[in-house]
């Protein structure tokens, strides 16, 4: 027996090392693009509203607004396809919201497009985009009923209604549900109810239309919010974002074709002059700190891991020698040198975490694509780097965890092994 | 000319004198039985005469060398060399034939030849044997792969230590056969044991008692 056992050991605990490691940097390499993808998906990144209002929110005096604006023309939203970064703008929606009254209490109704289809003419060019809330709340979990279709349903007065507010009123789709407002009354039949976790399981969703009738602001909203992919922010990006004015030629010119968010709202501003486009902070920030501590996790499990394979290896190849000090002590008693005796054992165990490794990869490939399914429904992809940067890892935790043994083949003294009982 | 010189040689463990001042000349095709009951030193001698241990004080001079400066590595080779070891519990590697044990020792010193590892099992008598597992064979014909393995490489000198001491009667018999042989042939033996019979076919027969030697004799009933 040549102790074929342990060295399937030893492999089998490079082969888990290997592919945890390999898995892991996979996806840390991966998870900045999936974190991202994931928290477009969750909402918006830059808000629209009136300049006025902006103003009002910024808690500075009127200056120069002698009218004071509450809305946006619906119109002008299209010029957000005709901007620089129009591409990187995945998904907006104009949102008014208004209190109605509704089964004896105020709430919450918010008009806002659903799947709306856009169609922007400017100098001659047709822009189109399909867009609305059903990107823009794409966690909503529908309880019953479905989305409300903008596109098929012929009329306007639909609506969807919060999880809350539905059971606490005892609504399911199908239900028709009647609101009254300062400016007049709907009736509106619910097309579904959602589960969004939030406040807003307390709201009414219907189209733009219904809450324009309600508020008497035809062909208005509010405020807008849009999803931009943006690039993250560096010095130039906090430079420009106090004033644009103060950049140079240069500077002006790089930032302003970077898809900083603060270039892109000021594009926003740009293409509609009435309205003030401005970052919301708190996902940017988010998106950076959960991907920081994504990836310092994932640290610490490859780190564990491999130390873990270490002390594995460690125990294996130590009691390895140790069984066989016998006839390690007679290959050094027939003349092999310190060098060649730890030129036996370190093959074997080079070989066998060659074998682990090379196994233990395609594990970690297996592993990586199923953590990018589970956690982020899509597939991992598997740099050549984190291939050899597991050899390397590998090959020093075989090492490593072959020092101690090393050091009792050193000290292995053939006169004592082998002369049994003096 | 002499082959081997130990000069006031002590090795001391703690404050035990394993070996105390020992004198001790080898002679080239001589063959040398070191006695003595348990604890006397014998095993200690032995690992100072193969250079796999160092003396605590005194000299060891091989060929006409002083190899008690000599460095770790140097010995190593020297060992290989120059010395071929028989021990008590054979060491065999389990794992290898008869005639892969032999070749290992060849392995270590130059080349493996299989033609001349199969001479060396021919000149212990076990030719029909090299294929077999350490388990398969008796503990003589163990003994025996061990001499052979000792043999390989033609050292000047073969030590060994007890060996016969796992070994009965008939094999014992074949062993001191062979070492008559060998003795014959010119080698060089020394032989370390504790059981009269082995000690008194030798040349000579030196005595440990406590780490000294107190006695020193040509063996009258030596027979060629
Ligand atoms: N490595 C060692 N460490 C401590 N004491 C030892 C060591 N080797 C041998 N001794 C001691 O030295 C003495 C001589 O041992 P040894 O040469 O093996 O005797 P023998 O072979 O004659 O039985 C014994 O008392 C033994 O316990
Ligand atoms: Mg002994």
């Amino acid at each position: 027996m040549r102790q074929w056992k342990k060295l399937l050991m030893i492999g089998l605990t490079v082969a888990l090392g290997a592919s945890i490691a390999t898995a892991m940097l996979n996806v840390m390499l991966d998870v900045g693009d999936k974190i991202n993808e994931e928290l477009k998906t969750y909402g918006s990144n830059i808000t629209v509203l009136p300049q006025s209002e902006a103003v009002m929110n910024k808690l500075y005096d009127v200056e120069n607004g002698e009218e004071k604006n509450e809305y946006i023309k619906e119109s002008q939203l299209g010029e957000l396809l005709t901007i620089f970064w129009a591409n990187n703008i995945t998904d907006f929606a104009p949102l008014t919201d208004t209190e109605v009254s509704f089964g004896g209490k105020n709430v919450k109704l918010v008009g806002s497009w659903f799947d709306h289809h856009l169609e922007f003419v400017k100098k001659g060019t047709t822009y189109q985009r399909d867009t609305g809330i059903i990107n823009l709340r794409s966690w909503w979990d529908i309880k019953d009923g479905k989305w409300l279709d903008e596109q098929k349903l012929d009329s306007a007065n639909y609506a969807m209604i919060g999880a809350e507010l539905a059971k606490e009123q005892n609504i399911k789709a199908g239900d028709t549900i009647t609101v009254n407002s300062e400016k007049g009354s709907q009736t509106l039949k619910v097309t579904g109810i959602f589960e969004s976790g939030d406040d807003e399981d307390q709201c009414i969703y219907t189209p733009l239309g219904v809450a324009q009738k309600l508020t008497g602001s035809d062909g208005m909203f509010k405020k807008a919010e849009v999803s931009a992919i943006t690039s993250p922010d560096d010095e130039l990006a906090v430079k420009a974002a106090k004033n644009p004015s103060l950049l140079s030629g240069d500077e002006y010119d790089l930032w302003y074709c970077t898809a900083y968010v603060s270039s892109i709202c000021f594009q926003i501003q740009e293409a509609i002059p009435e309205a003030s486009a401005s970052a919301v902070r708190q996902i940017a920030d988010s998106e950076g700190k959960i991907l920081e501590k994504t990836q310092l996790l994932m640290s610490l499990i490859t780190l564990m891991s491999l130390i873990g394979a270490t002390l594995g290896i460690s125990n294996l190849v130590t009691s390895g020698v140790m069984e066989r000090s016998q006839e390690l002590a007679l290959l050094k008693a027939v003349g092999a040198t310190n060098g060649q005796v730890t030129g036996l054992i370190l093959t074997e165990i080079i070989a066998t975490a060659i074998v682990g490794a090379g196994a233990g990869y395609f594990m970690g490939y297996a592993f990586a694509q199923i953590i990018g399914q589970t956690v982020f429904s899509s597939s991992i992809e598997m740099s050549g780097m984190v291939a050899f940067i597991v050899i390397v890892l590998i090959i020093a935790v075989t090492l490593v965890g072959s020092i101690p043994a090393i050091r009792m083949l050193l000290r292995l003294r053939p006169s004592e092994v082998l002369h049994g009982g003096h | 000319m002499s082959l081997l010189e130990l000069k006031d040689v002590s090795k001391v463990y703690g404050d035990l004198h394993a070996l105390d001042h020992a004198n001790l000349t080898v002679d080239k095709g001589e063959w040398i039985a070191i006695m003595g009951p348990s604890g006397s030193g014998k095993s200690t001698m032995m690992n100072i005469i193969s250079c796999m241990d160092r003396p605590s004080s005194g000299k060891v001079i091989f060929d006409g060398k002083d190899i008690t400066k000599e460095s770790r590595r140097k010995l190593t080779e020297f060992h290989r060399d120059k010395i071929g070891l028989v021990f008590q519990q054979f060491h065999l590697i389990n794992y290898l034939s008869a005639v892969e044990n032999v070749m290992v020792a060849q392995y270590y010193h130059s080349m493996p030849d299989e033609k001349e590892a199969l001479e060396a099992l021919e000149r212990v008598g076990l030719k029909d044997r090299a294929r077999h597992l350490p388990s398969q064979l008796s503990g003589g014909e163990q003994q025996r792969v061990c001499i052979a393995r000792a043999l390989i490489n033609s050292p000047e000198l073969i030590l060994a230590d007890e060996p016969t001491g796992n070994l009965d009667e008939a094999n014992e018999n074949i062993v001191l056969d062979i070492f008559r042989q060998l003795h014959k042939e010119g080698t060089s033996l020394v032989v370390v044991t504790h059981d009269p019979e082995v000690g008194e076919v030798a040349q000579r027969i030196v005595r440990l008692d406590h780490g000294k030697i107190v006695s020193d004799k040509k063996n009258d009933n030596f027979s060629e």
